[in-house]
């Protein structure tokens, strides 16, 4: 479970993330959606200790991430924006490294790795090194090795960018596979349909800012409009910046 | 953190062009090099000093008995060539014996004659057959000026006032340590060398494939994951100056040492003692080139900024060469310097005190751990992780 209050942070003059609040519940997709550079990247970054707020609060499952940030990283499974694998190694020893920085030993790692690895269909290019792989089977070597440590909480920066169709419905699938597991899963992304099939509930982002909060129903209803693009345009502002 | 030092190492070992470059050209291509030049110079030297001296003369006509005299001790006296000044210009005679057609009569009156050399001291292989040449006239200026001094019944003692004799005490080894002098240098750079690609590799090389992200949100105070980079840039400095060493010492043995008249006093026990002595170095080669390349955004960037520092571990070498001064104890304490020096003092075969080794380590260490501590505290920059800033 996720918790943020009033997160603000600034870069020189630029205010990339003015005053977010929102929550996000175990076993409930939350999805951050906004166009680029509105800043959930920023938001997401905060939450997993790579960037200190000026200002604000937050808690994962309770724990802040200024105080123990080593206890937040380990309840955390994180997917950020560059996925940034070991081209000289091979996908089974990419998820092996995270494992031993979690502090698993050897057999517990390569016992999720094999279940992970059905999970994500990726057993014909396990034991091949990721020189050469395709944008899906990246991202399904950067989720095994974020899932390895067998994390409550979820965070996903843009997960479908650069996928196929496939995969983008293979990652969905998963996706939806956390939530019944009664995990917290939050994901950013600029894709409406996205959200629209995903996420429980969903934050729009715009500017830095929160422009709306809810479920889907709810935002339909607060903009009046019927269609979920048309609440997002309307909420939102513009369609700049964001993809059907 | 020693995940993350498996981790690099592995990666590293795995690219095939980091083993050739690190861990083979770079310990090897210097002793081989090194070799195979004082090898060539020794054998030219050696040719040279055995070759028949072939000496044109000109005017021999004028001076027959010094000609005869020097056919008599195995010089090749060729035919005089018209323009001998230009002979020596365009390289087609390193050294012509020129007498004078008044040569005979200053001969008779007992004036010193007058002999010309000429030769092109620019030209450096010209000074053997210049000394010996020179080495020859001299005597027999000497045995006629004796002579002469006899038949009028003057010991030729009575002309010479002082008789010099100089005794070099210097011993093989000694005159072997000459040749090694640059061997400081090419130890420590070997060190700089190994641990180059491995710091650029690790830190921005990692952001640059956009990983450095991903690795720092891993439950692992941050000092550790930097300690472990630290770490495999230290182990890979480490082999390349214990492969370095271990190539050196065995293509010493190739040399024809006997012929050069000295002894290089590079043996298994002086590299183990050196490897020691230079072990600290690759710790702190490694934290500061870890830490300038921990600034740069690229591999390219990185490598410009550490081509800067490159020149490091040559400053001790030149400074020992402009300014050759005895071993004094504040030298041992100062980084690079001191290793510089005692390894240069062990392949003279002198005895180095344990209290040298001693402060050299120790200085060295506290050096390396103070910038070990610097780049351990690097990644709390959000900067240097996202790159913008």
């Amino acid at each position: 479970m996720i918790h943020a209050r009033n997160l603000r942070k600034c870069f020189g003059d630029v205010v990339a993330v003015d005053d977010v609040s929102f929550r996000a519940e175990d076993g409930q997709i939350t999805g951050l959606l906004g166009p680029n550079g509105a800043g959930k990247t920023t938001t997401l970054r905060m939450l997993y200790t790579l960037l200190k707020p000026d200002s604000g609060d937050m808690t994962v499952d309770g724990i802040d991430p200024r105080r123990e940030p080593l206890a937040v990283k380990r309840r955390l499974g994180v997917v950020p924006d560059s996925r940034g694998l070991y081209d000289r190694l091979t996908a089974r020893e990419n998820v092996r490294y995270y494992g031993e920085l979690q502090g698993l030993d050897r057999v517990t790692i390569d016992a999720r790795t094999n279940k992970l690895a059905e999970l994500l269909g990726m057993q014909d290019f396990l034991e091949r090194r990721t020189e050469g792989f395709s944008q899906g089977q990246r991202v399904k070597v950067a989720i095994a090795r974020a899932m390895i440590h067998d994390p409550k909480t979820v965070l996903l920066d843009e997960p479908s960018n650069g996928l196929d169709v496939m995969s983008t419905r293979a990652l969905r699938h998963y996706l939806l596979g956390l939530r019944e597991e009664g995990r917290c899963v939050v994901l950013s992304t600029h894709i409406m349909q996205e959200v629209a099939a995903l996420c429980d509930r969903i934050v729009i982002i715009a500017n830095g800012r929160i422009a709306a909060n809810g479920s889907a129903e709810e935002l339909l209803a607060r903009s009046g409009q019927h269609s979920l693009e048309d609440a997002f345009v309307k909420l939102i502002g513009s369609d700049e910046g964001l993809l059907a | 953190m020693m995940a993350v030092f498996k981790k690099e190492l592995l990666e590293n070992l795995r690219d095939r062009r980091v083993v050739i470059n690190t861990l083979l050209l770079g310990p090897l291509a210097a002793p081989l090099i090194f070799v195979a030049i004082i090898w060539f110079t020794v054998q030219q030297a050696i040719d040279r000093a055995e070759a028949d001296l072939e000496l044109v003369v000109v005017g021999a006509e004028h001076a027959p008995n010094l000609v005869r005299w020097l056919e008599q001790r195995g010089v090749v006296v060729k035919d005089a060539l018209d323009d001998p000044e230009q002979a020596i210009r365009e390289e087609q005679e390193e050294v012509i014996l020129r007498i004078p057609a008044d040569f005979h009569e200053a001969w008779r009156s007992g004036r010193p004659a007058v002999v010309e050399v000429l030769t092109d001291r620019s030209r450096r292989y010209a000074g053997t057959s210049l000394g010996r040449v020179e080495g020859l006239l001299q005597g027999y200026s000497q045995q006629i000026g004796h002579l002469r001094l006899q038949l009028r019944g003057v010991t030729p003692d009575l002309a010479q006032a002082l008789r010099v004799q100089t005794m070099d005490l210097s011993t093989p080894e000694s005159r072997g340590g000459l040749i090694l002098a640059f061997l400081p240098y090419v130890v420590l750079i070997t060190v700089f060398i190994g641990a180059m690609h491995m710091a650029i590799d690790t830190t921005s090389g990692e952001r640059e494939r956009r990983s450095l992200e991903p690795l720092l949100i891993n439950p692992l105070p941050r000092w550790q994951i930097m300690g472990g980079k630290l770490l495999a840039t230290t182990a890979f400095a480490l082999a390349t100056l214990g492969l370095g060493l271990i190539a050196f010492t065995w293509a010493l043995k190739l040399l024809p040492t006997g012929h050069m008249n000295m002894a290089l006093n590079l043996d298994w026990k002086v590299a183990l003692t050196a490897f020691i002595l230079v072990l600290p170095v690759a710790l702190l080669a490694s934290g500061l080139l870890i830490i300038l390349a921990a600034f740069a955004k690229s591999f390219r960037e990185a490598q410009s900024y550490i081509g800067l520092v490159m020149f490091i571990p040559m400053i001790p070498s030149f400074w020992i060469l402009i300014n050759p001064s005895r071993l004094e104890t504040w030298m041992t304490w100062v980084p690079l310097l001191s290793q510089s020096i005692l390894v240069l003092e062990m392949v003279r075969g002198e005895t180095i005190e344990a209290i040298w080794m001693l402060t050299s380590f120790a200085s060295t260490s506290a050096l390396a751990l103070l910038l070990a501590i610097i780049a351990g505290s690097l990644y709390n920059r959000p900067g240097l992780i996202f790159g913008d800033g």
